[in-house]
């Protein structure tokens, strides 16, 4: 093969490798982002908005880095906003909507368990760029799982009604949690290039990182059987199109619009 | 507060805003306990860079002077202006007193 060629497909990989992780950040900070004002307290409210952005910033730096790669003039808006729903590669889990405050954190403690062990595997990588946004990232990743798992915690081991919602919100999204080991062609490909991590070799830890707070949380652990995929594919559940009319409105209808 | 059960408890945040200088008092916030107040706190008082260190203390514990009480509390100490170390005479060599 001509080395050429070779570059660009790395170049290809990578950038895909680095949206595969971005997208996950940004859909979830859209998300938490129209909780803004609607939390239960005015503390919670803030800690919310707070870990959503956190999770832009993060996204923005992941964004930066790949439209450098991807050159042509190309921006991180351009990447946030310009994009059809097939091509965000965002997990299933992320995009389920807003429902009770109890099922935010659940999804939220699904995704940080998740998102924390990506992190420290990834100050390892091969790629000083992701190497430093995971330096960076891990502090408010490490945050951001403690303020959830204390809050399943909380709520699991709290009243008979925080309990059974608690409980309800755990198995309504369990469903959305093997997706999160499942690895792409881009994956693979930057796995070999010491880049990218071993998703699926962090299931097992998953589970059991998980299952140790349910417990902890009086909850039931549910069983590992049925479960939805097709997010890291671009095939995503009916919410994710409300969320990009949401998010791209104003690039769609003002063009190269700036603040 | 027996009419009030539903509201979370208040909690009193002292924030040290660097090594070196004490914790000061930064404001108040609802937590159902220690740990939820600490959290709150940090997002709340030190999401712009604003602490090293956070105190959380319940708001009843704490036992404030009764504005009531302020003439025999404080009115005393008005006139008693000798208790300033200002009539002593300096050596020139001693600073920053």
């Amino acid at each position: 093969m001509k080395s050429q060629e070779k570059d660009s497909r790395f170049h290809g990989n990578l950038y895909n490798y680095i949206l595969g992780i971005a997208d996950n950040s940004l859909i979830l900070a859209q998300r938490l982002g129209e909780l803004c004002g609607h939390g239960p307290s005015l503390e919670t409210d803030i800690a919310i908005t707070n870990i959503s952005l956190d999770l832009l910033g993060q996204t923005r730096s992941y964004y930066q880095y790949a439209a450098k790669l991807a050159g042509e003039d190309k921006t991180e808006d351009d990447i946030a906003f310009l994009r059809i729903e097939r091509e965000y590669k965002n997990v299933l889990l992320v995009e389920q909507p807003n429902t009770h405050f109890g099922h935010v954190m659940a999804r939220q403690f699904l995704f940080d368990v998740y998102h924390l062990m990506l992190m420290e595997r990834l100050q390892n990588s091969q790629d000083e760029t992701l190497v430093a946004i995971a330096k960076k990232g891990i502090k408010e990743v490490s945050y951001h799982k403690r303020f959830s798992s204390d809050w399943v915690k909380r709520l699991g081991d709290g009243t008979d009604e925080s309990n059974q919602k608690m409980q309800e919100a755990i198995n309504d999204l369990w469903r959305y949690t093997d997706e999160l080991f499942d690895e792409t062609e881009a994956d693979k490909a930057m796995i070999d290039e010491g880049i990218g991590i071993a998703v699926s070799e962090m299931k097992e830890t998953y589970y059991e990182k998980v299952s140790e707070i349910l417990e902890e949380a009086t909850l039931e652990i549910p069983e590992r059987k049925y479960f939805t995929r097709g997010g890291k594919k671009g095939v995503h559940t009916e919410h994710m199109g409300y969320i990009l009319a949401d998010l791209q409105y104003m690039q769609r209808t003002y063009p190269n619009m700036t603040w | 507060m027996e009419n009030n059960k539903k509201n979370w408890p208040l909690w009193e945040i002292f924030v040290r805003s660097k090594n070196g200088l004490e914790h000061r008092h930064f404001g108040s916030l609802h937590a159902a306990d220690a740990e939820m107040a600490m959290e709150n706190a940090r997002d709340v008082y030190t999401r712009r860079n604003e602490g090293v260190s956070i105190w959380v203390v319940e708001s009843k514990n704490i036992t404030a002077s009764n504005p009531k009480d302020n003439g025999e509390m404080f009115e005393p100490a008005q006139d008693k202006i000798y208790r300033h170390p200002t009539f002593y005479d300096l050596p020139d060599d001693v600073k920053h007193m």
